[in-house]
């Protein structure tokens, strides 16, 4: 269970939010809402630990993630704007060293099923270089299918993404809940997961 | 799911890294090159005095060393704070310093040991002994990882920034005079016959104070470069 309490954050002299507070349990979803600037990344990325948040504290599962460091890493997986993949890689190593640098390894046949799954079937050896916006997006969001995190991040996953792979990703999201996963996610466009209550967390 | 240990995940960073600079040669012979033509302009611009090629060879080399391993610097992180990689890194179960160590050996095997294996070709245009080219590379050898290691520290604090690039050279090379001292040191103590030992052992010294503290202050510095 993942808790923040009178979260505040500023950039610069600006303050971006105060006094945030929510919970989100296992199989629950959570948007974050808000106009642009208004501190959607900012949150995400406090939840990550890369911001140090001015005033109150996050915990996960009753313990501060602060002290809980690495394990609370290990329970998280993030993917922001960016993609977090080389274009020198092929889609398969990307895969496989992203699941490395996450602390496990993927087996060639996981990691190509993985693959297949987000619609790159006989792309897996192409260099990511010559690869669509959309496809490369869709690299990046592999990283979900062989993953064991429980909470999900995801700072705008539909960017650059078709219909088919937004309907795609409600599929993922719902199976991920299904397992007790929690997911909390910014996007503009509408994504709803079938027979689950998308909580809303409006940022003003 | 196989759990990666620590060992491991060293390894897969610097398979990582040298893969994705065998992709992209490129920036590693940049590095090489620039080295060759700086040691190889000074026999050219002062003449072929055997003498005088003798006595400031060590010296030329190892300047030369110093700036070409400041070429490669800004770039150890840029690659991945671009493309969004190190933010996963940070994110990583495990301990950022080792990963951090990781870069740092796999920056070294790119920028350091070039220069180290190719040293002696380039002595041997200023007459050197066989004597003082081994100690060369010996010294070299020890010098080289310390510059990686300092300038890991470096580009960490400087990344993200406008004109990091120079920025970093300008934070590093100060704290590389005392290797350029010992280092060129070793070497000189060598062609004029006395124990190069004291210069070898400051220069492991420093190496092994690099090696317990560099990775870690970087990590630190990454950390506070992502905010």
């Amino acid at each position: 269970m993942l808790e923040v309490g009178n979260l505040a954050c500023s950039r610069g002299d600006h303050r971006l939010f105060s006094g945030l507070s929510f919970s989100l349990h296992a199989g629950q979803i959570m948007q974050v809402q808000g106009a642009n600037g208004s501190g959607k990344t900012s949150l995400l990325r406090t939840l990550c630990g890369f911001i140090t948040p001015d005033e109150g504290g996050i915990s996960w599962n009753g313990k501060p993630v602060g002290e809980l460091g690495e394990d609370y890493y290990a329970e998280l997986l993030y993917i922001g704007h960016l993609n977090a993949i080389k274009d020198e890689l092929n889609a398969l190593e990307n895969l496989q060293m992203s699941a490395g640098l996450a602390g496990y390894t993927v087996t060639e046949q996981q990691a190509v099923a993985a693959l297949k799954r987000m619609g790159l079937q006989r792309r897996e050896h192409l260099p990511v270089r010559v690869l669509s916006q959309g496809q490369r997006r869709r690299v990046a969001l592999a990283r979900l299918l062989i993953s064991d995190a429980h909470l999900w991040i995801l700072d705008e996953p539909l960017t650059a993404l078709d219909v088919g792979a937004v309907g795609l990703m409600q599929e993922l999201i719902g199976e991920h809940l299904s397992k007790d996963g929690m997911v909390i996610f910014t996007t503009h466009q509408p994504l709803q997961v079938a027979g689950v209550q998308t909580r809303e967390l409006v940022l003003s | 799911m196989n759990k990666l240990s620590l060992f491991g995940l060293l390894s897969l960073v610097i398979r990582r890294d040298l893969l994705l600079a065998m992709r992209r040669r490129a920036d590693v012979l940049t590095t090489l090159v620039f080295f060759v033509m700086v040691v190889s302009l000074f026999p050219l611009g002062v003449g072929p005095e055997p003498e005088m090629l003798r006595k400031m060879a060590s010296g030329v080399v190892w300047v030369a060393a110093l700036l070409a391993s400041m070429l490669s610097l800004p770039r150890m992180f840029s690659a991945d704070y671009l493309d969004g990689t190190l933010e996963q890194m940070l994110l990583a179960p495990q301990s950022l310093t080792a990963l951090v160590l990781g870069k740092i050996v796999a920056h070294w095997m790119l920028s350091g040991l070039p220069l180290v294996l190719i040293a002696p070709v380039l002595g041997l245009q200023f007459d050197m002994s066989a004597q003082a080219l081994g100690m060369l590379v010996l010294a070299l050898l020890l010098g080289t990882p310390i510059l990686s290691m300092i300038g890991a520290v470096g580009a960490a604090l400087t990344l993200g920034l406008r004109g990091g690039g120079v920025l970093v050279s300008l934070l590093v090379l100060p704290l590389c005079i005392p290797v350029l001292i010992f280092g060129a040191g070793a070497v000189e103590a060598v062609t004029s016959g006395m124990s190069a030992v004291s210069n070898l052992s400051l220069l492991a010294a420093f190496m092994l104070f690099a090696l317990v503290f560099t990775p870690f202050v970087a990590a630190q510095a990454l950390r506070i470069s992502m905010e």
